[in-house]
């Protein structure tokens, strides 16, 4: 165990927290203010990426393992394009959302929205951890000194 | 009066950032900075209300960029390469494509003119019917998800083609090295 960066440790804990909170808010209200799936994606990411930086790579792979990442990152565009061949067996066209509730088009409409800004999501989160588990992942060339 | 201050110290501050990143051969300072120039590109975005993009900028341009741009040189090395040649060619490169793209800017609209292309063509349309068809308050949300929803698949699909490149190219050799030593052992 590491028991330096003491601040670090303790503010990282009380912002991982709220940046997942965030990221679900951009990420689930995003019809109505900015941002959408694919800054809340990347804005999760970040959550998991700052618990690596500083309580090390085998914890956050603890929380988040890697191979749960490598499912995500194909999960999200399944449901996105999901999204579309039901619509298409529903007798509408590709991703046309009216399909999700064809009594009321505009509630469909919002249905659809969140459901493809959600792969979005869920996508864009699974790459930019797999990303940076595979930079961190392997082993540094330069010391901690070098910097 | 006040936008135009705004711009000026703000494209001031990135061509001052720009320079000291050109100057500076310490490349953890050079990842610092650069998400300093995307934060201000991010604030530019904003006094241009275009708030989902500067959203994206700060969000992936200062945040995940460089994280990942730390993590690269944590795998080569903290210091640039002396180049060898002189910097007069690419100098002069650079002065010419500069001209060519102000050259360009000399066709365009005014900025802000109603006139301009991008505010006559399909865009009124689609903010005349997205409280119709929609109902969301976000246009661009609508336009993005909805109205060109099959670009934003596409896109989703560019996003994952990335992750997986980037899954061969680093995961896959750091497997194979373990094979290796394996093998050795």
């Amino acid at each position: 165990m590491i028991y330096h960066h003491l601040i670090l440790r303790v503010v990282t804990k009380v912002l991982v927290g709220t940046i997942v909170l965030f990221a679900l808010y951009v990420q689930f209200h995003g019809d109505f203010s900015p941002g959408g799936g694919f800054q809340a994606g990347v804005i999760m990411a970040v959550a998991f990426i700052i618990y690596g930086i500083v309580f090390g790579l085998r914890n956050v792979k603890r929380v988040f393992p890697e191979w749960l990442v490598h499912k995500l990152l194909a999960l999200g565009v399944l449901i996105y394009a999901g999204t579309g061949i039901y619509s298409m067996f529903m007798g509408y066209d590709f991703l046309d959302y009216d399909a999700l509730s064809p009594a009321y088009p505009t509630i469909g409409q919002h249905w659809g929205l969140l459901i493809i800004e959600f792969g979005v999501g869920v996508t864009v989160t699974g790459v930019m951890v797999a990303i940076y588990y595979a930079f961190a992942g392997r082993p540094p060339s330069i010391s901690n000194e070098d910097w | 009066m006040i936008d135009t201050v705004t711009n000026i110290i703000l494209l001031s501050m990135l061509v001052i950032t720009a320079l000291a990143i050109v100057r500076m051969d310490r490349l953890f300072a050079v990842v610092m900075l650069s998400g300093v120039f995307s934060l201000l590109s991010a604030l530019l975005f904003v006094t241009l209300d275009a708030v989902d993009v500067a959203f994206t900028e700060a969000a992936v341009g200062a945040g995940i960029s460089t994280v990942l741009l730390l993590s690269t040189i944590a795998l080569t090395k903290p210091v640039e390469k002396r180049a060898r040649h002189t910097a007069l060619v690419p100098f002069i490169v650079v002065c010419v494509t500069g001209a060519a793209l102000v050259y360009g800017t000399l066709d365009m609209p005014a900025f802000g003119d109603p006139n301009a292309p991008a505010l006559t063509h399909v865009g009124p349309e689609y903010l005349a019917r997205t409280p119709v068809d929609i109902d969301v308050p976000n246009a661009v949300t609508a336009i993005l998800g909805s109205y060109r929803g099959f670009d934003t698949l596409g896109e989703a699909a560019v996003v994952f083609t990335a992750g997986i490149g980037v899954l061969l190219l680093l995961s896959g050799l750091r497997r194979r090295r373990e094979d290796e030593e394996e093998d050795q052992a």
